[in-house]
C-alpha cells in the first residue's frame, strides 16, 4: 500500500498546472470559482482547448482519442481542475453516451459519433426519465415502433438537462411490445434533435434556473442504424452507463475546493469580536464535514484503484453518489450559515460580468441560498439516493 | 390544563383561514410576488378592516389585547398561505418597538395609522458585519443642536423599500458591540441622504439595503431615551421571532401533509411510493418534528404572555427547535416529491424556500441554542 505520488506523477501534476495556468480562459475560471452557471459557448470553448491538448476524454481508451490515464493521473487532474477553477466537461457526451458507443456500438457508429464528441462539435443530452418513470425507470413508456428501416418514436422524456442546447439525445425506448415493466423490450436509440416531431419545453427549477426540459416526441422517424447494439438490450447498456455516471458524482475534488473557499469566507466573516471560523459551533460542523470528505476521498480512491485492476465500477459506486451529494449539500448549508442575513437577497445574475445594476451583499456568498435550494436536486437526479440505497441493499448486501 | 383556543381565538383563526383558502391561492400569491410592490394593498386594507393589524397591540393602545397566542394564531395561518404582506416586518416587529419604546404622543401619532393600514414601517437593525448580534451597531448618530446626523449602512431591511418610515438602531455612545449606547430613531424614508436599494428575497418577500449619508433626524423623532434602546429591541425581536416560529409551524403543517398525500398517489414499481417503509418512517420523522415544533411554540407563546421573565429563553428554545424542524421537513418534502419537488410550478418548493430563510432569519438554530444556554 502506497499512495505517495511517483516522480512521473509529480511531473504530470506540474504539466497539468502549467497547462491550466496558460490555457484556462480567465473569464471561465472566474465564473467557475464563483459557481456561476456557464453558458453553452463557454463549455464548448473550454472543451475545444482540452481537445487541442488531447485531454478532453479522460475516461476513454486511447484508441478512440482518450487519455488512457491511470486512476492517479485522473485524481491529479480532477484536483488541479477544481483548484484552478476549470469547469467539468459536460458529461452527456463524454461520460454518458460515449462509453456505451465505444463498448457496445458498431465500428460504423464509433467512427460516426465519437470524433464529434471528442471535438465538442455536437451537444448531447439524456433521454431516460419520463413523467411517470423516475425512480422506476424500467416502467418507461416512450415507444419506438419498427417501420421498415426506421423506428417511429412517440412519448415524452423529462428532466433533460441542458436539452435546450442539444443536437442529439440518447434515449431509452420501448421496442418489442408495449407491456410495461418488461426490461427486455427496452432499446438504446440515438436521435437527432432537429426533427420536426421533437419539441423541447423548459422546466423552471426552484432556484429560478432553466436547466432542465421536457422533450416530446411526436411520430419521430429514426433510422434503425441509430440503435446501439441489440434490440431489447438497452436496459443492460444503460445500467453500465449509470454506473459510470455515479463514479463521477462523488465530487470529491470540487467539494475539497469549496471547503477551502468556505474556510476563507468564514474567516472573513465577523462574528462578534471574532470571526465565524472561530465560532465553536460553526467550526465543529465544518470539521465534521471535512472529516467525512476525507473518508470519501479514500473511498473514491479505493474504487478507482479497483477499476484500474480491471474491475468494472460496481454497485459500490452508489456509496459515492450518496455520500458525495450529502457532503456537497452539507457544504451548501454551511455557506448559507456563513451568509447570515445576506443569504436572503435574490438578485438574479448579479455576479455575471454583464450585470450593470448595483450589487447586493459582500460577494458571491450572497447567492448561497439559491445555490442550496438549486442543489437539492443532487440527491434526486442520477438515481435518487433512495434508489442508490436499494441498489446497495440488493446487490451488495444481498438483502 | 387546557390547550384549546378561546372562542375569540377560534373566530380569529377561522377568519384568517377562510381568507387564505378563498383569496390567497398559490397562483395569486405568485402574481403578488412578481408585482411591483410585492404584495397587495387591497389585502392590506382588508387585514386592517378585519382587525388583524390590531392583534399584536394592547387594548390601552387601541389593539385587540396583544396576546402572544393571538399572534400565533394569525401567523400560523399566514404560514399555511405563505402570505407575503409585510405583517411581520411592519406590524409585529416595528409595531412592538413603538408600543414598548415610544412616548404616549408618538404612540398616538403612529399606532392608529399602523393599525388602520395607513402606515408602513420597517425596522433597520442588521448591518453587514453584525450577523445576529443586536448589540453590534456601527451606524452612528451624532447630536447637532436639535438634530441627529445619521451615517451608516443597514442590511437586508425587511419591508425597507415599501416603508413610509424607518425605525433605525443607531449608536450614540459606547463601542461597536456595546449593549449600552444604542438609540432608536424614526426616520422618514424619503428624506435627503437615505438611499434605499430594494430587492426580492429568496422566499418572495421584499427587503432593502438602506444607506444613510448625513441624514438629519430631529431629536423629537427619537424613540425612547438616548442610549437605552437595546432592551426594547430585544423584546420586539422576541415577539417577531415567536411570530416567525408560528409562521414556520403553519408552513410545515401544510407541506408535511402535502407530502403524505403525494406519496399516496405517486406510483412507482407498481405501488404508491407511500407504501415503502423506508419512506413511511421518514414521514413519521416529519410528523414528529412538526409536533415538537408546535409544542415548543405553544410553550414560548405562553411564556411571553405570562410575563415571568422567561420569555427570551423560551423564544430562543422555540427558534432553535423550529429551525431544525423547518430544515428537516423542508428538505424531506422536496426529496420525497423527487424531480417535481425542485420545480417552480410546485407550491411545496416555495414553502421550502420560506422555511429555509426562516431557519436563519432573526438568528440561526446555533445562535438561539447558545442564547438559550446563557451565552
Amino acid at each position: 500500500m502506497n499512495i505517495d505520488f511517483s516522480s512521473e506523477e509529480l511531473a504530470f501534476q506540474q504539466a497539468v498546472q502549467k497547462f491550466l495556468q496558460e490555457k484556462l480562459p480567465a473569464d471561465i475560471r472566474e465564473w467557475t470559482l464563483k459557481e456561476i452557471p456557464l453558458g453553452k459557448e463557454d463549455f464548448v470553448r473550454w472543451q475545444k482547448i482540452l481537445y487541442e491538448q488531447g485531454w478532453a476524454a479522460t475516461n476513454w481508451p486511447v484508441e478512440h482519442g482518450g487519455t488512457g490515464w491511470t486512476p492517479t493521473q485522473k485524481y491529479i487532474w480532477a484536483n488541479e481542475c477544481a483548484n484552478f477553477g476549470a469547469p467539468d466537461v459536460i458529461p452527456f457526451g463524454f461520460k454518458m453516451v460515449a462509453p456505451v458507443i465505444f463498448t457496445y456500438g458498431s465500428e460504423e457508429q464509433k467512427q460516426r459519433f465519437l470524433p464529434d464528441i471528442l471535438e465538442s462539435n455536437v451537444w448531447w443530452c439524456q433521454g431516460y426519465s419520463e413523467p411517470n418513470a423516475g425512480s422506476d425507470l424500467a416502467s418507461l413508456k416512450t415507444t419506438a415502433v419498427r417501420d421498415g428501416d426506421e423506428y417511429i418514436v412517440n412519448g415524452t422524456k423529462t428532466w433533460t438537462t441542458l436539452g435546450q442546447y442539444a443536437d442529439w439525445i440518447f434515449c431509452l425506448v420501448r421496442t418489442g411490445g408495449t407491456e410495461v415493466k418488461n426490461q427486455a423490450a427496452i432499446s438504446f436509440l440515438l436521435i437527432e434533435m432537429n426533427h420536426p416531431g421533437i419539441t423541447v419545453s423548459p422546466i423552471m427549477t426552484l432556484g429560478g434556473h432553466h436547466e432542465v426540459n421536457e422533450v416530446h416526441f411526436n411520430n419521430v422517424r429514426v433510422p434503425v442504424g441509430n440503435r446501439i447494439g441489440e434490440e431489447g438490450q438497452g436496459w443492460t447498456y444503460a445500467k453500465v452507463l449509470l454506473t459510470h455516471e455515479r463514479t463521477g458524482i462523488a465530487r470529491v475534488a470540487s467539494s475539497k475546493k469549496r471547503l477551502k473557499t468556505l474556510k476563507k469566507l468564514a474567516s472573513e466573516t465577523c462574528d462578534g469580536d471574532a470571526n465565524l471560523l472561530e465560532n465553536p459551533a460553526f467550526s465543529q460542523k465544518l470539521a465534521e464535514v471535512e472529516i467525512d470528505l476525507l473518508a470519501l476521498e479514500y473511498t473514491e480512491l479505493r474504487a478507482l484503484a479497483a477499476v484500474s485492476t480491471g474491475q468494472a465500477p460496481g454497485p459500490e459506486s452508489s456509496i459515492l453518489k450518496i455520500k458525495g451529494t450529502e457532503i456537497a449539500q452539507q457544504l451548501d448549508e454551511l455557506y448559507m450559515e456563513t451568509a447570515g442575513y445576506y443569504g436572503m437577497p435574490f438578485v438574479s445574475n448579479q455576479f455575471t460580468s454583464d450585470f450593470d445594476g448595483e450589487r447586493v451583499g459582500p460577494g458571491v456568498i450572497t447567492s448561497s441560498v439559491p445555490r442550496y435550494i438549486n442543489n437539492r436536486k443532487a440527491s434526486i437526479y442520477g438515481g435518487s439516493n433512495e434508489i442508490q440505497k436499494n441498489i446497495i441493499s440488493k446487490w451488495v448486501l444481498g438483502l | 390544563m387546557d390547550f384549546s383556543y378561546s372562542e375569540e381565538q377560534q373566530m380569529l383563526q377561522n377568519s384568517v383561514s377562510k381568507f387564505i383558502q378563498q383569496d390567497y391561492d398559490f397562483d395569486r400569491r405568485c402574481k403578488l410576488v412578481a408585482s411591483d410592490i410585492g404584495f397587495s394593498q387591497e389585502n392590506w386594507q382588508l387585514f386592517a378592516e378585519l382587525g388583524w393589524l390590531m392583534v399584536p397591540f394592547k387594548a390601552e393602545d387601541g389593539g385587540l389585547g396583544g396576546s402572544a397566542i393571538d399572534l400565533m394564531v394569525v401567523m400560523e395561518e399566514f404560514g399555511r398561505g405563505l402570505v407575503v404582506e409585510p405583517f411581520l416586518a411592519s406590524v409585529v416587529l416595528s409595531g412592538s418597538l413603538i408600543a414598548n419604546g415610544a412616548s404616549e404622543s408618538q404612540k398616538r401619532e403612529l399606532l392608529g395609522l399602523l393599525m388602520d393600514g395607513q402606515l408602513q414601517l420597517a425596522f433597520a437593525f442588521a448591518e453587514p458585519q453584525s450577523r445576529y448580534n443586536l448589540a453590534d451597531v456601527a451606524t452612528t448618530a451624532v447630536r447637532e443642536g436639535d438634530n441627529y446626523i445619521l451615517n451608516g449602512h443597514k442590511a437586508v431591511v425587511l419591508n425597507g423599500e415599501g416603508a413610509d418610515k424607518l425605525l433605525v438602531a443607531v449608536r450614540t455612545g459606547g463601542s461597536q458591540i456595546d449593549g449600552n449606547g444604542i438609540t432608536l430613531l424614526l426616520v422618514e424614508a424619503n428624506v435627503e441622504g437615505v438611499h434605499r436599494q430594494g430587492y426580492t428575497t429568496v422566499d418572495g418577500h421584499r427587503a432593502a439595503e438602506v444607506k444613510f449619508r448625513n441624514v438629519k433626524v430631529p431629536v423629537a423623532n427619537r424613540v425612547g431615551e438616548e442610549g437605552t434602546a437595546l432592551p426594547v429591541i430585544e423584546r420586539a425581536m422576541d415577539w417577531a421571532t415567536l411570530a416567525l416560529c408560528a409562521e414556520a409551524v403553519g408552513a410545515m403543517d401544510k407541506i408535511y401533509k402535502k407530502t403524505i398525500e403525494y406519496t399516496k398517489t405517486r406510483e412507482q414499481f407498481g405501488v404508491a411510493i407511500g407504501k415503502f417503509q423506508a419512506l413511511q418512517h421518514r414521514m413519521v420523522d416529519m410528523f414528529t418534528e412538526y409536533e415538537q415544533a408546535r409544542s415548543i411554540l405553544l410553550m414560548a407563546a405562553l411564556q411571553l404572555d405570562s410575563n415571568k421573565g422567561m420569555a427570551p429563553k423560551a423564544v430562543s428554545a422555540a427558534k432553535s427547535r423550529t429551525g431544525k424542524a423547518a430544515r428537516l421537513i423542508g428538505q424531506e418534502a422536496i426529496q420525497l416529491h423527487g424531480g417535481i419537488g425542485v420545480t417552480e410550478e410546485l407550491d411545496v418548493s416555495h414553502y421550502f424556500k420560506r422555511l429555509t430563510t426562516i431557519q436563519y432569519l432573526f438568528g440561526s438554530s446555533d445562535f438561539h441554542t447558545l442564547r438559550f444556554a446563557g451565552h
